[in-house]
């Protein structure tokens, strides 16, 4: 009983950690229609700038401040947004699939870079020893795993409520008219470009906040944790659960996260051991299939986009 | 050393074409970037390893090698099998999965879908043929030392003999069949393209199967002079869409000098920069590209 519950609590953790990216993508895709096919690489940002901020010093290599894990988190984002606005003054200009193409290749680029600038980011190795506040807070594994459980469920709680919000604001009703019908929206005095890359930044600054959450949890990053797979993955939990609705995009994340975690146990214990390398291919050929079916028998997702009339415009 | 450079980056550059001709149809003429092209690379590789054991088993003739090559008419029958069913995996891929989506969602619905449709395809082949690297032949090669110190493989002559073959015989398929004709027209204005009596559904399946026998071929000679790994493909998504960028979406000599400049950017680079961050130099050219001339060197510019 009590492994299930602990089980239980770590597979809540991580599809919550991946919930956040989720928003970060509803936010650019679902909202502003913004095709952002490097995800990973802006997850990995987020994780690595928490390693080095809130890691232990150690020689040799940059980083190490040990400072809090607020701080961390607050850097995360900071960095992934800096990155997202050269990122975003450099690409923004492209339409859908070019800008597809252009951000796949800022994700490799960057987990080029994880692997192979050493003195920053530990190079193959990574970096370890990165602290989990809810150690130094509760005694066992299950008590420190609900704890930080806590704090996850407290940052998804405050990504959750800011993105409702923001994009019921004039904002975010911006955001859906440019999605919708660009020329029209700038002909109404509207400056896309502008918007498209407030909405991309700060997007991609809710995948660093996920890539931190994820680093203090497992307390090691590797460039081998940020593979394109993982942009993959956040897509398929995006659409299955549906685009432009924020509740969709955690539910996408509890889903298809599932459907992983299932199949791989599942696997581990019927495919012998000899060929359990193979496994993973499984978990992918599943996930690929999932994503493929979604499209074609339920486009929406599982919960699609709400209509939503600003409250002023309905008095 | 420079000339070396030069001689790889061609050779290399030489595949990414053979890749990239077919992506670039699909661009133009389907009207979505297919990040699952490049998996067909892989199929028709591993298709062909298949095929090369059945053939083999005949023996005698078949198992020869040719001349100074590593490989005998065995391989050669398998390469052209293997086109056809890596072009049966492209229709199958296009009637369940990209037409009915062309119908009923928006082209970045089919983006998406080739998302998992290469995440399917790519994993299958780790199920099917695992993830250590094969080669077709173990046999020996003696490198042809040519002028200026630069070494190549017999192979590797015989990659760029083909690729040039398979782009002339392209070329007259274009300029002179009707079937090639209407597909420039297709290429160019669906609409006036289907009023003027062209089945644009035939064209279609004509665009998939030289996009796929390209890929098919491109995977095997991949296969002949690097090695088979399931990773084949993926590693070479961002060189075929940055020659297929480059080139300009539906040209096929854009596609073909497209593969050729990424070829010798990408060998020529590590002159400059570290040898680790060769697979940035697509990238880098895909964004100087669309930066400078978003419609490619070749394409049009949309009014």
């Amino acid at each position: 009983m009590i492994g299930l519950v602990s089980y239980l609590v770590f597979f809540l953790i991580l599809s919550l950690i991946f919930g956040v990216a989720v928003l970060g993508l509803n936010l650019q895709w679902g909202f502003t229609g913004l095709f952002n096919a490097g995800v990973a690489g802006f997850t990995a940002i987020g994780a690595y700038t928490m390693a080095i901020l809130t890691g232990p010093s150690r020689d040799a290599v940059f980083g190490g401040f040990e400072l809090p894990f607020v701080a961390g988190l607050v850097g995360a984002m900071i960095a992934s947004g800096i990155s997202a606005v050269i990122v975003g003054l450099a690409t923004l200009k492209l339409r859908h699939e070019y800008l597809a193409v252009a951000t796949f290749g800022i994700a490799v680029t960057i987990q080029l870079v994880c692997l192979n600038w050493e003195y920053l980011t530990g190079g193959t190795l990574g970096l370890i020893g990165i602290p989990n506040p809810s150690k130094a807070w509760a005694e066992g594994p299950l008590a420190q795993n609900a704890l930080y459980l806590l704090v996850v469920l407290v940052v998804v709680g405050l990504t959750f409520a800011a993105l409702e919000r923001i994009v019921k604001s004039p904002w975010g009703r911006m955001l859906k008219a440019i999605r919708e019908d660009e020329i029209a929206a700038s002909s109404l005095g509207k400056s896309p470009e502008r918007v498209r890359l407030e909405a991309f930044v700060l997007g991609c600054m809710i995948m660093g906040l996920s890539g931190a959450l994820y680093v203090s949890f497992i307390g090691y990053v590797s460039p081998w944790d940020f593979l394109p797979i993982l942009t993959f993955q956040i897509w398929t939990m995006l659409i299955v659960g549906g685009s432009a609705n924020n509740r969709g995009a955690l539910l996408g994340a509890l889903i298809v996260w599932g459907v992983w975690t299932t199949s791989g146990f599942v696997i581990s214990r019927i495919v012998p051991s000899e060929i359990q390398a193979q496994g993973g291919a499984m978990q992918a050929v599943l996930i690929g299939f999932i994503l493929v079916v979604t499209l074609l028998v339920r486009p929406r997702g599982l919960i699609g986009e709400e209509l939503y009339v600003s409250r002023h415009a309905r008095s | 050393m420079i000339l070396q450079h030069i001689a790889d980056g061609i050779l290399s550059g030489a595949i990414v074409s053979l890749g990239a001709i077919g992506l670039s149809f699909t661009m133009k003429l389907l009207r979505f970037a297919n990040f699952s092209h490049s998996e067909l690379l892989t199929w028709g590789a591993y298709g062909a390893l298949v095929f090369l054991a059945f053939f083999a088993s005949f023996g005698g003739f078949f198992d020869r090698t040719i001349g100074p090559f590593s490989f005998g008419v065995a391989l050669l029958l398998a390469m052209i099998c293997a086109s056809v069913v890596t072009s049966i995996i492209a229709l199958v891929l296009h009637r369940f999965v990209f037409e009915r989506l062309s119908r009923t969602a928006g082209h970045m619905t089919m983006v998406f879908a080739s998302f998992g449709v290469a995440l399917v395809l790519r994993h299958l082949v780790v199920l099917i043929w695992g993830s250590d690297p094969i080669y077709y032949s173990n046999a020996l090669q003696f490198a042809i030392l040519l002028p200026g110190n630069v070494r190549v493989m017999p192979d590797q002559v015989f990659l760029l003999g083909l690729t040039i073959i398979v782009v002339i015989a392209l070329h007259l398929f274009m300029t002179r069949s009707r079937t090639g004709i209407a597909m420039r027209g297709v290429a160019e204005n669906p609409d006036l393209a289907r009023v003027s009596g062209v089945n644009v559904d035939r064209i279609i399946t004509w665009v998939w199967i030289i996009g796929a026998s390209g890929a098919a071929m491109g995977g095997v000679l991949y296969g002949m002079t690097v090695q088979l790994r399931p990773e084949l493909g993926f590693s070479l998504i961002l060189p075929l869409f940055a020659a297929a960028i480059l080139g300009g979406a539906g040209s096929l000599y854009g596609a073909v000098l497209g593969g050729l400049i990424v070829g010798l950017s990408e060998n020529l680079s590590v002159m400059i920069i570290p040898t680790t961050y060769k697979p940035a130099v697509p990238f880098l050219l895909i964004l100087a590209i669309l930066y400078f001339r978003p419609d490619g060197i070749f394409g049009e510019r949309s009014r």
